[in-house]
């Protein structure tokens, strides 16, 4: 099982800077190998003997869920390199520009060979800061990269101003709140900022608070300047949490469907919603009922799965002394009981959801319900 | 269905078999004539003869997909490359697909070649003359017809059948979902494909009639027909799983028969080319023979799962050598006790 090939999966709208970061990760001394996975064959000028030239072949699967789609060439290039084990330690697939990344992450969860050969490791998404906010006028797809992201790397950071910054970022934050975000010139971020995140790695979905109202000194920037000064002490627990109870500023459905891309002030940071797009959190101050949570949870994904794109949670199932962890691709998902509750550790149950046209108070009050 | 190994009565063979190191996945296996070739996950092709091994550095990335005749094995790699290689080591480049992977290669009984890459399907007759058709996504799996220039190929919505000397356009089979493999079932009368969805998928090729192949907890990527073209043994559970094709309807509304049955998954089969035996292999490493009058079992090669799954079988033409391989680079063969 642990043997398994990590996946990296790069996505970002066209000219954002993903072959920049390709050719950085590929050309930096690092002693890993990798086999790329690129739809733009002959883009990349590196003298890589692992590039792949895909062409990306969505298709359904027949199991009767509407939104469950994978892509074909990434099953049989993903086992043809399978005959080609131990020549290289991770796959990098690059998608197009113009692509949604849930098919590909769910080609690791639907297709039983894929997944036991290779395990995704997180979703990196390249945002151009200087057009992005145009794009997610515009381009549906960029919006969803966006959303779907485990990081996000804001490039050009020099060809805006601070304020200007400061907007997309806030922009960013309201779609996805818990994507680990770096600003870069020229993608320049070290390795271990994209690569080896295990993002969906059950074990490792310690921290799901959403960082977005973290002060502004705190960003993870980084350029070819300061080089690779990167702190991974930032990465947990900024500031105050978002939307718990008792912290109530206006962050309802009725809220959220008003206005498109509504800024408000909060603390001094511009803070925005989008019309469509949202992140939902709900936390329990205690355990849940798993002959409650589990059909709700599952109830929810298969009748809203179309329009949730990442769901993730940790759960404190009644008399478990185990933590309950899960994530999910729209309606794919995937939980398992995890390490113990450790000694001291406030056993409480949190989950989030980035989706479109999300009823915040609906998947609240249905969650709540769900307290033991 | 609770046998760990086969049973005590069961006979081994064990002590008939040759086992060496290849050191990387072996793609596929044959004989030619007495040498044994044996096509690897690294580009190389070994044709062994005896304890004379010799190596060829074929491609440049992985053999990724082969076929065989009598008298060659023909390889096509992730560097683009379809060779044609003798057991004399003589070396043919049949095609170069630049920048592209080979994904499936089959030969006729004529002497007819085809192979896929990506979207494009070429087919060459022995003459040299050849044929190029796009199918309507990647094609994995290709298969002749037994009798005349016909060419089947699966791709996603089903397979189609193509007369590469005709100007008609090729002939869908449909039915949703991604198709894999394909193969004729030897007279002819019957399409087979190997889907996505753990299933199979048959086309009656006079009426079009669908026949669903299901029930399999794993992909079903290992095909091979009875010498007599009456079954059709599959892999994909932890059982050969054989369907019945002698009748006019082939397996519609049939049990399939199950043989080999053991906790753990069949990855390969092959069926003897003579009688009715087929030699199943196994997820962890295990290889059978089972008759498939009785269901007895013959030992080949015991379960070890730190050498890999069987990912390759062959028989010589006589029905008297097996070689094998497996995803992690063990091989060997099997030379069959005269009969007592």
């Amino acid at each position: 099982m642990s043997d398994k090939i990590p996946v990296t999966v790069l996505t970002g709208y066209l000219g954002a800077g993903k072959t920049t970061l390709l050719n950085r990760i590929l050309t930096e001394e690092h002693g890993r190998k990798f086999a790329v996975i690129v739809n733009e064959f002959g883009e990349i000028g590196i003298d890589n003997e692992l590039v792949v030239g895909a062409d990306e072949e969505i298709f359904e699967m027949n199991n009767g869920c509407i939104c469950c789609t994978v892509r074909g060439d990434l099953i049989r290039i993903v086992e043809g390199l399978m005959k080609r084990k131990g020549k290289f330690d991770a796959i990098i697939v690059e998608t197009t520009g113009l692509a949604d990344p849930a098919p590909v992450a769910q080609t690791f969860f639907v297709d039983a060979d894929v997944g036991a050969a290779a395990k995704l490791d997180a979703v990196v998404t390249v945002a151009d800061a200087r057009w992005l906010l145009d794009r997610l006028k515009d381009a549906p797809e960029a919006k969803n990269q966006i959303a779907f992201a485990d990081v996000i790397l804001l490039n050009k950071t020099d060809l805006v101003t601070k304020e200007q910054l400061e907007e997309v970022e806030a922009r960013i934050r309201g779609l996805n709140p818990y994507a680990k975000l770096h600003r870069t010139q020229k993608c320049a971020v070290p390795l271990d900022a994209v690569l080896g995140r295990e993002a969906f790695d059950l074990e490792r979905i310690l921290e799901i608070e959403p960082a977005f109202l973290e002060d502004g000194g705190h960003h993870h920037e980084h350029d070819e300047a300061h080089g690779h000064g990167h702190d991974h002490a930032h990465e947990h627990d900024h500031g105050h949490h978002h939307d718990q109870e008792g912290h109530d500023h206006a962050h309802d459905a009725k809220d959220a469907a008003s206005a498109s891309a509504k800024a408000h002030s909060h603390g001094g940071l511009k803070h925005y919603h989008d019309e469509e797009m949202q992140s939902v959190s709900a936390r329990i101050e205690g355990e849940v009922d798993p002959e409650k949570f589990m059909p709700w949870i599952n109830e929810l994904t298969q009748t809203r799965g179309v329009d949730i794109l990442r769901s993730k949670g940790i759960l404190a199932f009644k008399d478990e002394p185990k933590r309950f962890v899960f994530q999910g691709v729209h309606m794919i998902l995937d939980g398992d009981l995890q390490r113990p509750w450790q000694e001291g550790e406030k056993r409480e149950s949190k989950i989030v959801f980035i989706g479109r046209h999300l009823d915040e108070a609906a998947i609240r009050a249905g969650f709540l319900a769900c307290a033991a | 269905m609770s046998a760990d190994a086969p049973s005590p009565e069961s006979v081994s063979l064990t002590e008939h078999v040759t086992s060496f190191a290849l050191a990387a996945h072996v793609t596929g296996t044959c004989f030619l004539g007495e040498t044994a070739g044996f096509a690897l996950g690294d580009g190389r092709v070994v044709l062994r003869l005896g304890e004379e091994a010799r190596e060829i550095a074929a491609h440049a990335g992985a053999v990724q997909v082969f076929t065989h005749d009598a008298k060659a094995l023909y390889t096509g790699g992730d560097d683009g490359r379809l060779l044609r290689i003798e057991a004399s080591g003589d070396i043919e480049t049949i095609a170069h697909e630049k920048g592209k992977w080979i994904d499936a290669v089959a030969l006729s009984p004529t002497g007819a070649l085809a192979w896929s890459a990506g979207r494009s399907v070429k087919a060459r007759e022995k003459s040299g003359a050849m044929k190029e058709i796009t199918a309507p996504s990647s094609v994995r799996g290709l298969a002749f017809a037994p009798k005349g220039y016909r060419l089947g190929f699966a791709h996603n919505g089903g397979a189609s059948l193509w007369f590469p000397n005709a100007s008609s356009p090729p002939e869908l089979f449909d039915w949703k979902g991604s198709h894999l493999d394909v193969t004729f079932s030897p007279d002819g009368r019957f399409l087979v494909t190997s889907m996505q969805e753990n299933a199979l998928h048959g086309w009656k090729l006079a009426d079009k009639k669908h026949m669903r192949m299901t029930g399999y907890p794993a992909k079903s990527r290992s095909l091979s027909w009875t010498h007599d073209g009456k079954w059709l043994a599959t892999s994909g559970a932890e059982a050969c799983i054989l369907w019945p094709f002698a009748d006019k309807d082939g397996p519609m509304g049939k049990a399939p028969r199950e043989c080999g049955v053991r906790r753990a998954r069949v990855t390969a089969v092959a069926c003897h080319p003579k009688a009715p035996v087929t030699a199943i292999g196994y997820d962890d490493g295990c290889v059978l023979m089972c008759r498939l009058s009785d269901g007895a079992e013959l030992l080949v090669r015991r379960a070890s799962s730190f050498t890999g799954a069987i990912s390759a079988l062959g028989w010589n033409d006589a029905g008297a050598r097996l070689a094998f391989g497996t995803a992690e680079g063990a091989a060997g063969w099997l030379d069959l006790p005269p009969l007592r």
